[in-house]
């Protein structure tokens, strides 16, 4: 068991923590729950060994622990699977899983050979079919999850953190990780599981902790408890979800996309004769699994790929070829991309910059920047969005992951788009956050912005989408209307067949 | 929330508030162990002397900050410094049609600074046409800069040159040497471009997240041309001082001066990654270093050891910031 006794965590000033105490339970799982910015990261970066100064103790089997990093978490039985990824691209499968851990021959050599044959251990049991010697670059994100995970159990731990373990895998991905997990559970492991989408956690933890703006507020046993307290607990109040209460009538079309076309080499196609129409005001959605090029249509139509692309894209009646994305803009689109920290914000800069960095020509006064409307702006947003923020000055790398995507919301929305293309908008986001963006959208497209929402949860399509595409390894392969969408009519679309 | 903020800014005052103590100290150390430190002589002395290396450092923090480098600073300043010498001394003369264009200091030092930017132009365009690193782009422009040099003056300085041209790195104005003027007029710029344009908003987006910046609509590529541009111009203003004050263009002048504006930049808590660094602090950083080699001069140390020291104290300043940051 391990034990969390008066935890308490400042950051320049900030509480991020006050005074949590938890109890964790070997041979049962965990679920951390808590909206964002509740303080579920920074404790799981404090039990293994990422923060190492912090006020409080914690109690790993009847004795008191402080680690000295990372290093020393994982000899003491602590892994913890990060929400990113933390492979290295250029080396091999093998190689990752060992890293920092290398087994070595009497002459101080790297044993090749062992290293291989136990990883070829582990992916089999975690019925991971892959060559170990494959580059971590060459496998799909689902798969490198599953390696991720390999790579916590090479250490035999103890307690097993896994921070939002299913965010990019596909169904049959997250089956196998269940069944991983229940056999860590038998063998009487600390498993802590954090994640956002509730569904998960009925089916799979036994205990809940939830936590809110750094504080303990209850925890229990999961069959205990329904779905709606529990978002009640998180929440500390009732939220109702009201989203389809606009115009379903829309008839103007303001993009019509046709016979797109995009190969990376010569025989790799990405996307097949792609042609389909987003009128005003409408929500449209597209579900695909992974690698079914959802992504890659977006950023096509953003002019990302320019050079490889065929067909045509027409907005508001006028032909358009855009050769980068600062065309597009100019035309009036907007990207939301998938992976905010990479290609959404620039960390290193305020909530401010960020925000104004699209719009940057109209903040000028004589070729200077106005300081003034730049704040203005900011402040617009923040408001509008309710980011919390301690300030427009706050550095975007200091906030939670819900607030970070809406100040990528809030600097699109500052260029006036007409189309707004959403890449999994609510990735790796709490269901509060998660709810406000989905009324944002259903209020951008009623003021007759034109919405395009890529998304991998189901429930999530089905909720904010007037029509939706089904997309399949680079072919749309069916357009349905949200009266006749179920989720198997979708899925059976989404699954390549093959003959 | 707010005295959250007030104790960031705080700690970063204090961290920039760090090199001037040190800064201080070093001063008050070599001014007591020499009596010739601390006269009003010496003190614009080491202004002239730094003022080579701020220009080019300025340049240099605008290439680090979009997490690149350019190691062809000290060859394009030398080049530059040549042709500009070499237009003075014999104007361009084309015995073919018979042709003679005479240059005057001006027309002369335009060209100059012509040459520099084309080479930096040509940096930025190798690194983003190519995609060439920029670290090995600027490599090449190191030796290509040097051996045009060593062709237009073939081997030989180019001295005698205009007695007006000498004013540029002798001369005073408004009891201020030129030199001075010219590295504080290129370090307001520079400051008022990174803090209040676009450009410079760019350059601290590119550097902090390349990817994002080109999904914001910014023209990465146009930028960094541009950052190069910068430099490589700058590194042509340092050729004409330097060239100006010696009243002559040595052919391998400016050897090693890449490295010295690394170190300024370094010092000054620019980090090498891009995205992160500042005007001011690059400048803090070269006055460091130009005190410090001041100073070792006139303590007799000898050469070897102030190569020793220099080391050590970018070394030192580094982890002093690296400390800093962490606290943040």
């Amino acid at each position: 068991m391990l034990v969390a006794e008066n935890i308490s965590k400042k950051f320049s000033g900030v509480t991020a923590l006050d005074n949590v105490c938890m109890e964790l339970h070997a041979g049962k799982v965990n679920a951390i729950i808590g909206e964002n910015g509740a303080g579920k990261s920074t404790l799981m970066k404090i039990l293994s060994g990422v923060y190492t100064e912090y006020d409080g103790q914690i109690i790993y089997d009847g004795e008191i622990i402080r680690f000295k990093n990372t290093k020393d978490a994982q000899a003491k039985g602590i892994a913890i699977i990060h929400q990113e990824l933390n492979l290295v691209p250029h080396l091999s499968v093998t190689e990752n899983i060992f890293l920092g851990s290398e087994l070595t021959t009497p002459l101080g050599l790297l044993d090749k050979k062992r290293m291989r044959e136990q990883t070829q251990k582990l992916l089999e049991r975690l019925k991971l079919n892959v060559d170990p010697d494959a580059q971590i670059a060459s496998l799909k994100v689902g798969q490198q999850q599953v390696v991720e995970i390999a790579k916590a159990l090479l250490h035999s731990a103890g307690v097993i953190i896994m921070d939002e373990p299913t965010s990019a895998i596909g169904d049959r991905e997250v089956k196998v990780l269940f069944d991983i997990i229940n056999n860590l559970k038998a063998e009487g492991k600390v498993i802590v599981y954090i994640s956002h989408k509730l569904d998960e956690l009925f089916a799979i933890a036994d205990r809940y902790i939830v936590l809110r703006d750094g504080r303990f507020i209850g925890s229990g046993e999961m069959k205990e408890i329904n779905h709606d307290r529990l978002i009640q607990k998180m929440v500390g109040r009732e939220i109702a979800v009201n989203l389809k209460n606009r115009l379903s009538e829309q008839v103007e079309v303001l993009l019509s996309v046709d016979h797109l076309s995009l190969c990376k080499d010569k025989d790799k196609t990405l996307l097949k004769d792609i042609s389909f129409k987003l009128h005003k005001g409408e929500v449209l959605g597209i579900f695909g699994l992974m690698g079914a090029g959802r992504t890659e249509l977006l950023e096509t139509i953003f002019g990302l790929h320019s050079k490889q692309v065929s067909g045509s894209i027409t907005i508001n009646n006028k032909n358009c070829h855009f050769l980068s994305p600062a065309d597009a803009i100019r035309e009036g689109f907007a990207l939301v991309p998938e992976d905010r920290k990479k290609d959404g914000l620039v960390l290193g800069l305020d909530v401010k910059q960020n925000i104004c960095i699209t719009t940057l020509d109209q903040m000028q006064n004589m070729g200077v920047l106005d300081n003034g409307k730049e704040t203005s702006l900011a402040q617009k947003y923040i408001d509008r969005l309710r980011i919390k923020t301690s300030s427009s000055k706050q550095l975007a790398k200091n906030l939670s992951g819900g607030n970070q995507q809406k100040i990528v919301l809030a600097k699109w929305l500052a260029t006036n788009p007409c189309v707004l293309m959403l890449d999994e908008p609510t990735r790796g986001i709490d269901i509060h956050a998660k709810t406000e963006i989905y009324k944002l959208i259903a209020q951008l497209a009623g003021e007759g912005m034109g919405i395009i929402v890529v998304s991998s949860e189901m429930p999530e399509i089905l909720a904010v989408a007037d029509r939706i595409l089904v997309m399949c390894e680079g072919c749309i392969t069916a357009e349905l209307s949200i009266d006749e969408a179920t989720e198997d009519k979708i899925l059976m679309e989404a699954i390549p067949k093959n003959n | 929330m707010d005295a959250a903020i007030n104790t960031q800014n705080y700690r970063q005052y204090l961290a920039r508030f760090q090199s001037l103590i040190a800064l201080f100290v070093l001063c008050v150390l070599i001014s007591f162990l020499s009596d010739k430190f601390l006269t009003v002589t010496n003190a614009w002395n080491v202004m002239r002397q730094i003022s080579v290396n701020i220009c080019i450092s300025v340049g240099m923090t605008l290439v680090v900050l979009t997490a690149g480098i350019d190691l062809s600073v000290g060859s394009i300043l030398a080049l530059c410094g040549a042709v500009t010498a070499g237009l003075l001394r014999n104007g361009i003369e084309l015995q073919s049609s018979n042709l003679y264009i005479g240059f005057t200091v001006l027309g002369a030092c335009v060209a100059g600074i012509i040459v520099g930017s084309a080479l930096g132009w040509f940096n930025g365009w190798a690194i983003t046409r190519f995609k060439v690193p920029p670290f090995v782009a600027t490599l090449a422009m190191l030796t290509i800069a040097r051996g045009l040099t060593m062709l237009w003056t073939k081997g030989f300085p180019i001295t005698g040159l205009d007695h007006k041209f000498a004013f540029l790195g002798t001369g005073w104005f408004l009891g201020i040497p030129l030199p001075v003027w010219i590295s504080g007029i290129v370090v307001i710029s520079a400051i008022i471009i990174t803090k209040k344009t676009r450009l410079g908003r760019y350059i601290y987006a590119i550097g902090g997240n390349e990817n994002a910046a080109r999904l914001s609509g910014i023209n990465i590529n146009y930028i960094k041309i541009a950052v190069y541009t910068i430099a490589g111009a700058l590194a042509a203003v340092g050729g004409l001082i330097i060239t100006s004050r010696l009243d002559a263009a040595q052919p391998n002048a400016g050897t090693g001066y890449e490295l010295d504006s690394i170190a300024a930049v370094v010092i000054g808590g620019t980090s090498l990654s891009g995205g992160r660094g500042s005007i001011l602090g690059t400048v803090l950083g070269a006055v460091i270093i130009g005190v410090l080699n001041n100073g070792l001069v006139l303590l007799n140390v000898s050469p070897f050891w102030q190569q020793v020291v220099k080391g050590l104290v970018i070394l030192a300043a580094v982890i002093i910031d690296k400390a800093n940051s962490k606290n943040e």
